[in-house]
């Protein structure tokens, strides 16, 4: 994938590339800080269909959320014989507000919960007493069968 | 103490009504320039109220506002920006040179204003508004756009001719003979040059010089430097402009950002003085003789500039739409053809008809740029046969 940086005079620098459907996808990072991200059209490769103003905040959380698979891809690498998954915590979960410490994974399927992720923010290595939430997302280390059995732990209680 | 407290109260109404008007000219998304000269132009002789007694504030707060839009112009740029600016597009700025300097001259000559008011007239329809060029293609949301740079380093390399231009402009003005102009060509070329060495090499101990961690030492500080090498560069006859100008390509880095943060407001503030100085001082009984000039300016100006645009953005290979759209992003004309107009008719060495053109020009060109931009894509589409997609 080529990365091209462009330096825009007065404004700050473009980096873009192309994506294999045919798309532009970039970000400009204003000297005072803020990006935009942005997106080719698909009928004028030349132009934007969208550049959306992010904070330094709303970039983080942004590229957290791209990094997150990522991060699992990393760890599947990093330890064969060792599988990842990221659980999701349904907004209807029994755990929805309970403390992670209440699931009792590690005793029960002996699966590791290694980072939550939460509204496009990534917690490393949650102690017991972190509190969860609807829509979290649990990236988990351990068996297939632990982590099959982890997934049923967190649906149903 | 009467004098004062009407002085005061005259400001005080010229200030607030320059915020309404901008306000105005936002929410219509305008340049505000127009405005502050069509203010200016009321409250002149002969406007709605006569201002006196405030003359020698508004003239001094002026010449600053010269000062802090180059300054800031400077500031913009880095001297690594500007080398690779001139690089890629010299010879679209070529281009824009001739295509857009041409036309001004050439009514200057038809109206017997000679070489000198040809010069001033080619500035005035040559140089496009790097600020509302910059500002409408943000608000359009265009700065992801391929064509963008291209549109950006023309604008690199108009500010950098002015460098050049404003000097040997002075100079002629001060009624300099033709060895004079020479020698203000050769000054203001060294000095370009001999800046741009520096801030490539040694630009971080021009901006320690000047920098500081407290906001108020650091804003006496870099407006002081501004003021005092203004003020030399002028005597030396090199403009004060340019001399701000080149400043601030000096000053780089973050000194350069937190300097452009300080400093906006306190431009704002001084350049709408100038542009409202400047329309006082246009009697607003001159543009009626000259309107017919103006506007055939503006039609073939606009022409011109969408096609300097066009050229500089086929030779990056891009497509007929952004070509279309780059050409456009240019032709706004605003504060830099008013400086120039300042120059010119203060010295007294033009016609005073000089000020009345660019004004009415400026007005047509600052509200058209903006339009321009925003209808070209549909226009170009029209053209081309393609309906507007519903889809991205």
């Amino acid at each position: 994938m080529n990365v091209e940086v462009t330096p825009l005079p007065g404004i700050g620098t473009r980096h873009d590339f192309v994506s294999r459907t045919g798309r532009r996808i970039g970000v400009i990072t204003h000297r005072d800080g803020h990006f935009d991200l942005v997106v080719s059209r698909q009928d004028d490769p030349d132009s934007c269909v969208a550049s959306i103003p992010l904070t330094v905040e709303e970039s983080a959380a942004l590229a957290n959320l791209l990094g997150a698979p990522n991060l699992v891809a990393q760890l599947r690498d990093q330890a064969p014989g060792v599988s990842t998954r990221q659980l999701p915590i349904a907004p209807n979960s029994p755990y929805d507000g309970r403390t992670l410490g209440d699931t009792a994974l590690r005793t029960r399927t002996a699966v590791s919960v290694v980072a939550v992720v939460r509204a496009g923010t990534v917690h490393p290595s949650p102690q017991p007493d972190f509190a969860l939430g609807g829509g979290d997302l649990l990236v988990t280390v351990g068996t297939a069968d632990g982590l099959a059995k982890a997934a049923e732990v967190l649906e149903r209680g | 103490m009467h004098d004062s407290s009407i002085s005061l109260i005259e400001l005080g109404a010229v200030f607030f009504g320059l915020g309404v008007l901008g306000r105005l000219a936002w929410r219509i998304g305008v340049s505000p320039i127009p405005l502050y000269l069509i203010g200016g132009l009321a409250f002149g002789a002969g406007g709605l109220v006569p201002l006196e007694g405030i003359e020698g504030f508004t003239a001094i707060a002026s010449e600053i506002g010269v000062v802090l839009l180059l300054l800031l112009l400077g500031l913009e740029y880095s001297a690594a920006e500007l080398v690779t600016g001139l690089k890629r597009s010299w010879l679209a700025g070529v281009v824009d040179i001739v295509l857009n300097a041409l036309p001004g001259a050439a009514v200057a000559l038809w109206l017997g204003w000679g070489p000198v008011g040809a010069l001033a007239m080619a500035g005035v329809t040559y140089i496009s508004s790097s600020g509302i060029v910059a500002k409408v293609l943000g608000d359009l949301g265009r700065l992801g756009n391929r064509e963008t740079p291209v549109v950006l380093s023309i604008l690199v390399f108009e500010d950098l001719a002015m460098a050049v231009y404003l000097p040997i402009l002075t100079a002629l003005l001060a009624g300099a003979t033709l060895l004079g102009g020479l020698t203000a060509v050769g000054v203001a070329l060294v000095a370009v040059t001999v800046v741009l060495v520096v801030a490539l090499r040694f630009g971080r101990y021009v901006s320690v010089l000047v920098d500081s961690p407290e906001p108020e030492v650091f804003l006496l500080r870099v407006l002081g430097a501004a003021l005092l090498v203004a003020g030399l560069a002028s005597q030396l006859q090199v403009s004060a402009a340019v001399g701000a100008f080149l400043l601030g390509i000096a000053i780089s880095g973050s000194t350069a950002e937190n300097a452009t943060k300080l400093l906006e407001p306190l431009r704002d503030l001084f350049a709408a003085m100038f542009f409202v100085v400047f329309g006082l001082n246009t009697d607003p009984s001159s543009i009626p003789p000259v309107l017919g000039f103006a506007i055939a300016l503006a039609v073939v100006t606009t022409a011109t500039k969408i096609g300097t645009g066009w050229f500089a953005a086929s030779r990056q290979g891009i497509s007929t739409l952004g070509r279309a759209r780059a050409g456009a992003a240019l032709v706004a004309r605003g504060e830099f053809s008013i400086v120039i107009a300042g120059l010119a008719v203060s010295a007294g060495a033009v016609d005073k008809q000089l000020a009345a053109l660019a004004t009415a020009y400026v007005l047509l060109m600052a509200i058209l740029g903006p339009v321009a931009a925003r209808v070209v894509e549909p226009v170009t589409r029209v053209f081309m046969g393609k309906p507007r997609p519903a889809t991205a």
